[in-house]
């Protein structure tokens, strides 16, 4: 074999593992605090279905395909589906959790602008998958009395 | 060396034969056929999403067909194959034996191949290669499902008989004189991936047949509506298919460690690192699988858990570029086609890796996860590294194997071709799924960054195209037509790094 000297694999491997530990534990940290979800959400229920996103809100409220609600308030998803799998996604806020039946999975957010963003489904779901869009409406929180 | 097309031999007398020449010939027509005809699906899909809109695909089920199709096909058919014609055809020469192990067992191996691909291709089936359920028990159409699940089981019983060969031949075979550490890097590559193989299939095995009897309603282990779960088939098929990739991967990675070291004028930089780099990636492969799971709703501790599996696999990948380029260092480089091929598989592999790393990253994936990001990834591991590879090392042993030389200039110009396409499409995926845009659609809402990122990648995945009509154009004319080549040297390197094996097919 050859007669080369080893020390630069070496410092190069230390360099590759040193940088994926950084990732792992920045990763590790980001994920922890986006998990913690505040006390004080409010739940809405989605539920999907081939090929639609239906909502109800803690009031009783329902909503097919638009989903309405406040600025400045924290709200928990808990994603279920009636069929086969979908996937929950609001891209503009990071919201991706799959939509199973049987099951419920939960992720929050908290929009701080008023605005208009895409609802999508990130999960094959058959013929009409690519058009099983919603939008999500964020308004203005109503002034207290 | 075993000259294949100088002399012709009659058709059955090669499909009947169990020499390992032949049979890795058969391969490698079955596996450039189903490059052909997987790449074809490819630009229909490209075509179709040229524009938000219908253009030439009319509804969605074709559509879904068609990326099933074309996924399958391309992983199965093509890439697998491909490895095992390379493999058939050099590891009992590299091993000095005389044939594989078990040539009648390898014979079968491969014959397996038509029928699944036959039903595979008449099925058609739109689940996506993924076939996950429920959708795949109560939604997709049949007979279509049914045949695809027969056909990967037939494909996934070949894999296995190929690999108990590859085992065999590699460690029971061996010439005496040999030690194990000799065996040259490229038979190591398929030693390793048949071990992965062996541990990974009989699971994507039973979930099949457990999707099948699903289907048929007389059982329900993965159907809630039969108290089942579906989740399970996603960790059973994961735990298949993350070592899967790798299967992929590392025979590739062993055809460049035949070309780097020979174009470079330089022996391997380090041949034991280069053992080592495989056997640690072979098992570290095992550890990551669920990090196609993360949006399914695992725990925090779960995501962990397979993150740190994830990133564990990196450094034995760095490892290998770092041989790869220290070989090249202070090298004497001749960059002729198949180094052009394996130079730019390297880069794209470097490439492809970072941005595996983004998706490792748990909050990272979230954004990632299921869009056009995950497209743009494993298409550069596939075609960028692993097509690559696969291709350059064919330009290698082209003369070795045809006795003739196949025309450079139009060699070299597929490699630009294609590297420039492959950079348009698969790069170009990678923002278009930061935007936002889902995986597996037929259409998409007009918005303006969506169509302008997918019609650079549309325009990418025809540059491709052309490209490979090129090289069917360079592959048939030369075999039959191009310049007799000098086969201890057609590349005119010098002495001590020309391909140093010998074959005997009793044929000839």
């Amino acid at each position: 074999m050859g007669h080369h000297s080893n020390w630069p694999e070496w410092v190069y491997i230390g360099v590759v593992v040193a940088l994926m530990v950084w990732v792992g534990a920045e990763a590790w940290n980001a994920e922890r605090l986006v998990e913690h979800i505040p006390a004080d959400a409010e739940v809405i229920k989605v539920t999907g279905q081939q090929w639609f996103w239906s909502f109800e809100h803690e009031d009783g409220t329902k909503e097919i395909g638009e989903l309405h609600v406040k600025v400045g308030k924290a709200y928990k998803f808990e994603i279920t589906s009636k069929d086969v799998n979908h996937s929950f996604n609001i891209h503009d806020y990071v919201v991706l959790l799959d939509a199973i039946p049987g099951r419920v999975n939960t992720v929050w957010f908290a929009p701080m602008e008023v605005g208009e963003h895409d609802i999508q489904c990130r999960e094959y779901c058959g013929l009409i998958h690519y058009n099983m869009r919603g939008k999500l409406i964020v308004e203005e929180a109503e002034p207290s009395s | 060396m075993v000259l294949e097309l100088q002399k012709p031999r009659p058709i059955w007398q090669i499909m009947f034969s169990t020499h390992h020449t032949d049979i890795g010939l058969l391969y490698l027509i079955t596996s450039l056929t189903f490059l052909f005809l997987g790449g074809a699906l490819a630009l229909a899909i490209r075509a179709e999403l040229f524009l938000p809109g219908s253009q030439i695909i009319a509804d969605s089920m074709t559509f879904n067909r068609m990326f099933t199709v074309h996924g399958t096909t391309l992983i199965f058919l093509f890439l697998l194959p491909f490895a095992s014609a390379v493999g058939n055809y050099l590891v009992p020469i590299m091993v000095r034996y005389k044939d594989m192990a078990y040539p009648k067992l390898n014979a079968i191996a491969f014959w397996m191949i038509p029928p699944a691909a036959t039903l595979i291709w008449l099925g058609f089936a739109d689940f996506t290669w993924y076939a996950n359920p429920p959708y795949s028990i109560i939604s997709a159409p049949g007979p279509a499902a049914d045949m695809w699940i027969f056909g990967l089981k037939i494909l996934g019983i070949s894999s296995v008989l190929g690999a108990i060969n590859f085992i065999v031949t590699i460690l029971k075979c061996k010439h005496p004189d040999m030690s194990i550490g000799q065996v040259p890097l490229l038979a190591w590559s398929f030693l390793t991936s048949s071990l992965i193989v062996l541990v990974a299939i009989p699971t994507f095995a039973a979930a099949l047949l457990m999707l099948l009897t699903d289907r048929l309603g007389v059982s329900g282990f993965f159907n809630p509506a039969m108290g089942g779960d579906p989740i399970a088939y996603a960790h059973l098929f994961w735990f298949t298919f993350h070592p899967e990739v790798y299967v992929l991967v590392i025979p590739a990675i062993g055809m460049m460690y035949e070309i780097i070291p020979r174009f470079s004028r330089k022996p391997i930089f380090s041949h034991s690192s280069g053992i080592f780099a495989f056997v640690l990636l072979s098992m570290v492969s095992f550890s990551s699988w669920a990090h196609h799971m993360y949006a399914t709703g695992m725990s925090f501790t779960e995501k962990t858990v397979f993150m740190i599996g994830t990133l564990a696999a990196v450094p034995a990948s760095a490892m290998h570029v770092f041989n790869f380029i220290a070989t090249m260092w202070n090298g004497r480089i001749k960059f002729a086609t198949p180094m052009m091929w394996a130079v730019g598989g390297i880069a794209l592999f470097f490439s492809a890796g970072a941005g595996g790393v983004v998706n490792a990253a748990m909050p990272l994936d979230f954004q990632t996860h299921d869009s056009y990001w995950v497209v743009g990834h494993f298409h550069l591991f596939v075609m960028g590294t692993i097509a690559f590879g696969s291709i350059g090392f064919l330009y290698y042993i082209f003369p070795y194997v045809t006795g003739r030389m196949y025309n450079e200039k139009m060699g070299q110009i597929h490699f630009i071709l294609s590297f420039i396409g492959t950079v348009l499409v698969f790069f170009t995926q990678h923002v278009l799924g930061l935007y936002g845009m889902p995986r597996r659609v037929y259409d998409y809402p007009p918005i303006p960054e969506w169509i302008t990122m997918n019609q650079i990648a549309s325009v990418g995945a025809m540059i491709i195209g052309v490209s490979m009509v090129i090289f069917l154009i360079n592959m048939i004319y030369s075999s039959g037509k191009g310049k007799i080549a000098d086969t201890d040297d057609p590349f005119s390197l010098g002495g001590k790094y020309y391909f140093p094996y010998e074959a005997k097919n009793p044929h000839h």
